[in-house]
């Protein structure tokens, strides 16, 4: 098992400008490891982080988009696993941060936990490429190469739950008008013709 | 009594086209599936984004706006009410422009939505109403320019629209 905030600290050190797509207690800690205006705030509607994470990566071609999902937000939206395999983007990279808890909500244990490979899931739609990591070391020896090479790649991170120091669950940053702003003007640069 | 005339699928997508739409999320429906989907599918000027689930469309449609790319979601109604809290979420709550193409399986050619017999149809405006989103209504092949506009409005102002099919699309 790995700390959350640990393997957040080595997605950061490698980022390289990628547009990151999070959602609930992972975002709160994302903001804390790497505030960045190309953060982007997937809530509202749970489970559909790798949605706008697919949305951006057609949007923006030639730009790395980053998706930190949650186990149980992607338990919420499987279908999308089918839905990215299909339209096969290769800017896309899909974390799912597995700590077999709906953390947000009190620490509640999704249904499969323990049991379900979500890799197995992900491979077997039809992305380009899947993995498990339990280990750090494993995982930041992997890291580049996950961020380079062509997607949909999807990599399950299995970390342990509540692991960090007490989150600031600011809902009201979460929720905000300017926050989705400051989002839009970081993409604008981006923008080709 | 002749039946009363649906909508021209080639209609429908020149005007979507007009509109500066380019990329299509869908999810297959019987009242657009032959006039406006197949033909839809088969033109190069429009990337189709087929979707297992249609809520899924409601992100990558409004994370499509933040790239400055129009969009339409493609879905029955049945869809619409799958993916209410997402449209409440991202095209109400935050104020994104989600624009959605919605076939009402099951209503009558020569009703109002709200006369159908179907409950399924009979809510759906209603449903729309109480959330204050946008909606449009084509029956025929004259309600169609009516698209346009709708899918500017949604966009100008950074909110969801719903154009409802009421007739089966024509090809």
């Amino acid at each position: 098992m790995m700390q959350r905030m640990a393997c957040f600290e080595k997605i950061r050190d490698a980022r390289d400008g990628a547009i990151v797509v999070a959602t609930y207690t992972s975002a709160f800690e994302w903001r804390r490891v790497d505030p960045d205006p190309l953060n982007f705030v997937s809530v509202g509607a749970m489970g559909q982080a790798s949605s706008h994470g697919l949305g951006l990566a057609i949007g923006l071609p030639e730009q790395k988009v980053v998706v930190l999902d949650g186990d149980g937000s992607l338990l919420m939206n499987m279908s999308t696993l089918t839905t990215i395999a299909n339209e096969a983007p290769a800017n896309l990279v899909h974390f799912v941060i597995e700590n077999g808890s709906y953390e947000a909500n009190g620490g509640h244990p999704i249904p499969s936990q323990g049991r379900t490979d979500f890799a197995g899931m992900a491979r077997a739609a039809g992305y380009a490429h899947a993995a498990t990591y339990e280990g750090l070391n494993q995982f930041a020896a992997d890291l580049p190469e996950l961020l380079s090479r062509p997607g949909p790649v999807f990599a399950a991170l299995k970390v342990e739950a509540g692991e960090a120091p007490p989150l600031d669950y600011d809902y009201d940053w979460l929720h905000s008008a300017d926050r989705r702003r400051e989002f839009r003007e970081a993409v604008k640069p981006l923008l080709k013709d | 009594m002749a039946m009363p005339k649906g909508p021209r699928g080639q209609d429908i997508i020149a005007a979507i086209k007009q509109a500066g739409v380019r990329h299509v999320c869908v999810l297959p429906d019987i009242t657009t599936s032959a006039g406006l989907l197949w033909p839809l599918s088969e033109d190069s000027e429009l990337r189709l984004i087929r979707l297992s689930k249609e809520d899924e469309g409601v992100s990558i449609c409004a994370a499509l706006g933040y790239c400055e790319k129009r969009s339409v979601l493609l879905m029955q109604q049945t869809g619409l009410m799958d993916s209410l809290n997402n449209i409440r979420a991202v095209g109400c709550d935050y104020e994104q422009p989600v624009c959605m193409i919605v076939g009402l399986l099951g209503k009558e050619p020569d009703r109002a939505p709200t006369a159908s017999d179907s409950f399924g149809v009979r809510i759906i405006e209603p449903v729309l109403d109480a959330m204050e989103i946008d909606h449009i209504l084509i029956e025929g092949p004259e309600d169609v320019a009516s698209l346009p506009p709708a899918i500017d409005r949604a966009y100008e102002n950074s909110s969801p629209m719903v154009a409802l099919i009421g007739r089966r699309v024509e090809p």
